[in-house]
């Protein structure tokens, strides 16, 4: 567990499916996730985050998706549901509330589909129940949180704190830092979850309005391939579909024993779904080419974090770096798994860790400071919340008076 | 699902359980004519339960799967409580997910395989107490009458929250004294047939689950619009005989108690006009098709 693996240049195992190379209703030919992206050219493209959403769909080969407004993933999920009336995708409709959203999402998933949906702030929170489901009942379903304020009085803003409450539900959790992160991960997102080792649900998060309702060049592959489409019948539990013989699967149901063997049973699939989730590092690494990035991480001051805020983080240190001090960069893309291995070598001769985030919480401080040595190094901060931006000098006034040098701010 | 896919490799069948045994040698499978009488003969979709002795729900549960018209291609979603204690010993896939979401999974299962095997039909039935369809789940429940999606809901009405030990639920009766109610229920029992009626329901039963062969009949009539028609929805009196004081034995007369006129669970059905129509149409159908077997039956064997 949580130890780097060695591929040795190999890609992730996704796509021995016997539809490979054969062409959709579409004319979109299923074609390997790992040649959509290293072979074939990638056209750059000046588009919304939202419109990404839509692109990577269209190539995703997804059976269900299901809709529910909520600022600001609306415009995505109304796209997802033009692409439906293209005849991309098999089924598409508007549910009653994001708790229904979740379970219609998973009754598609139960049936044998690739399912994906998106949701943001309130609605995550609305459907939170259905997350750990999800994650029990091994279904590999994609949500997309465009991530926005949760806190009273009414907010529609950016701000990461639902994020902290997906850590613990059982799902892969990965964090797009831009437009063209969110692309590569909802389509690489569904190969990883699908792998029967793995086949958990998986959240592609990315901060709301920064990344949704801007435009950005993005490279996206061609629009005749598509993923394979998910198979069903390699999950590692039954596909609900009465193809399958049917078996009474015991004569003594846990949920009315108060026993050890209850206790065990619960036990040891909480820590089955916990062990997928590791499972799925060897295919992400693979894919995202690591579950971090950095940048002169060798550095004693390093910025360490995920999301926009890495953006406003490299500005900030090309700002430092023109005074003359030189700050590394370590960019999270996987939150669960947690990259504990990487970071702690990464930060092996760090002296100051800073971690900016957009929430009030500093959760992703609080991840780093319990998985590395010594970590009074770490200083959380700075923090903005409730749909603030995070100006790059923000950043430089901070890290500058945690070490003791004068600014025109900290002096006065 | 066809019948060769549950056939057992000669080489394990020594180590399979009886009961799977049982499904290879005389599953109902693909019997048009199987119903309630099938109990006794033909065990492989239930047998045992884990519910208390003499609980209406458990004959319940027998006649409703007797009575499928076809088991081999039915997926049952479930809800928390007493059924989903059953649906372990149950062998027809079924999903317990959460509690009153049931009828969100069942869109989103009977959509997906309407997709996957266009040409079969995949029957989808939910079955959940009273609490998940009306207090809970009654918002996911009327959603998808709205939305006309084609699948049966059915409703075990205890009257009360019977798993948790007996609390106030929006089916049950004003003025009972309940947990959670403790000087009675003070609203009227929610008139849930003509909510479903009103929602969109293609074809809604009130009944008890006192005779078997009304029962029957209801299910196949449920199941068979919701293939064709639209939702279809059967609310069945299951008392649960332990939390209204009641002994084991005294389930049945408390159900035919409740069936006599001016009771609250007096026979009721509604059914739209096309779906009258096929029923009309499989009256018909069943009646030329036993026909024809008799007369098959009664030609001399080298004819």
């Amino acid at each position: 567990m949580n130890k780097q693996v060695d591929l040795k240049g190999k890609r992730v195992i996704a796509s021995k499916h016997v539809k490979l190379g054969q062409k959709n209703r579409k004319g979109q030919t299923y074609t390997d996730v790992n040649d959509i992206f290293y072979k074939a050219e990638q056209t750059p493209n000046f588009l919304t985050g939202s419109e990404v959403i839509k692109e990577a769909i269209r190539r995703a080969s997804v059976g269900t998706s299901v809709a529910y407004p909520i600022t600001p993933q609306s415009e995505a999920a109304a796209l997802i549901g033009e692409l439906y009336a293209e005849d991309y995708l098999d089924e598409y409709f508007r549910g009653e509330s994001e708790f229904a959203v979740m379970g219609q999402c998973a009754g598609a998933s139960f049936g044998g589909h690739r399912v994906f949906t998106t949701t943001a702030g309130p609605g995550t929170l609305r459907a939170m129940e259905n997350f750990p489901m999800w994650a029990g009942s091994r279904l590999p379903i994609q949500v997309c949180v465009t991530c926005r304020g949760i806190n009273s009085p009414l907010s529609i803003q950016p701000d990461t704190l639902e994020m902290h409450y997906l850590l613990e539900t059982g799902m892969l959790v990965w964090h797009a830092e831009t437009a063209q992160d969110l692309y590569d991960y909802i389509l690489k997102g569904f190969i990883v979850a699908e792998q029967p080792d793995v086949h958990v649900p998986i959240a592609v998060c990315c901060d709301g309005f920064f990344v949704t309702h801007t435009k950005d060049t993005v490279d996206l592959s061609p629009e005749e391939l598509c993923l394979t489409p998910y198979n069903p019948y390699e999950s590692p539990v039954t596909c609900m579909d009465m193809e399958i013989a049917p078996y009474r699967m015991m004569r003594d149901p846990f949920v009315m024993k108060s026993n050890y063997i209850n206790y065990s049973t619960h036990a040891s699939w909480q820590q089955e779904i916990k062990a997928a989730v590791e499972r799925s590092r060897k295919h992400t690494i693979a894919l995202l080419d690591g579950l971090i990035d950095e940048h002169n991480s060798d550095r004693e001051i390093l910025i360490v974090t995920s999301g926009t805020a890495v953006s406003q983080s490299r500005e900030a240190i090309r700002l430092l770096e023109e005074e003359g001090i030189k700050v590394g960069l370590v960019k999270i893309k996987t939150v669960r798994p947690f990259p504990y291995e990487e970071i702690k070598r990464a930060t092996k001769h760090a002296k100051h860790i800073f971690v900016p985030e957009f929430n009030v919480a500093g959760w992703m401080a609080r991840e780093i400071k319990s998985t590395i040595p010594d970590n009074e190094r770490v200083y959380c901060g700075p923090h903005v919340a409730g749909g603030m931006t995070m100006p790059s000098e923000v950043i430089v006034e901070e890290i500058k008076t945690h070490l003791g040098i004068k600014t025109a701010q900290n002096s006065r | 699902m066809s019948k060769e896919k549950i056939q057992i490799c000669e080489d394990l069948a020594d180590i399979m359980p009886p009961e799977y045994h049982k499904l290879v040698e005389s599953a109902t499978f693909g019997n048009q004519d199987r119903g309630w009488k099938d109990i006794g003969s033909s065990t492989e979709l239930i047998e045992q339960h884990s519910l208390c002795a003499g609980c209406p729900e458990s004959i319940a549960f027998r006649y409703i799967l007797a009575s499928l018209p076809a088991p081999e291609d039915t997926v049952f979603v479930g809800s928390t409580g007493c059924t989903s204690l059953v649906f372990p010993h149950v062998a027809v896939h079924n999903i317990h997910s959460l509690f009153g979401n049931q009828n969100a999974i069942a869109s989103g299962l009977k959509r997906t395989l309407k997709s996957r095997f266009p040409d079969v039909e995949k029957d989808v039935v939910v079955l959940a107490g009273d609490g998940a369809t009306v207090d809970i789940g009654l918002d996911m429940t009327m959603q998808s009458w709205f939305r006309q999606e084609k699948f049966t809901t059915i409703c075990f009405d205890n009257e009360l929250y019977a798993n948790t030990g007996g609390q106030e639920s929006g089916l049950m009766q004003k003025g009972f004294v309940a947990k959670m109610a403790p000087k009675g229920k003070n609203f009227e029992k929610v008139r849930l047939p003509e909510i479903a009626r009103e929602a969109g329901c293609a074809y809604v039963a009130l009944l008890t689950v006192s005779k078997p062969n009304r029962v029957e009949q209801v299910i196949k009539n449920a199941v068979l619009i919701a293939r064709e028609v639209g939702p279809t929805f059967v609310q069945l009196y299951t008392p649960c005989i332990l939390e209204i004081g009641k002994q084991s034995m005294e389930g049945l007369d408390e159900m035919k108690d409740s069936e006599s006129i001016g009771g609250r669970f007096v026979q009721k059905e509604y059914i739209s006009d096309e779906a009258q129509k096929l029923l009309d149409s499989i009256k018909i159908e069943t009646k030329e098709r036993k026909k024809a077997a008799k007369e098959a039956a009664k030609k001399p064997v080298n004819a």
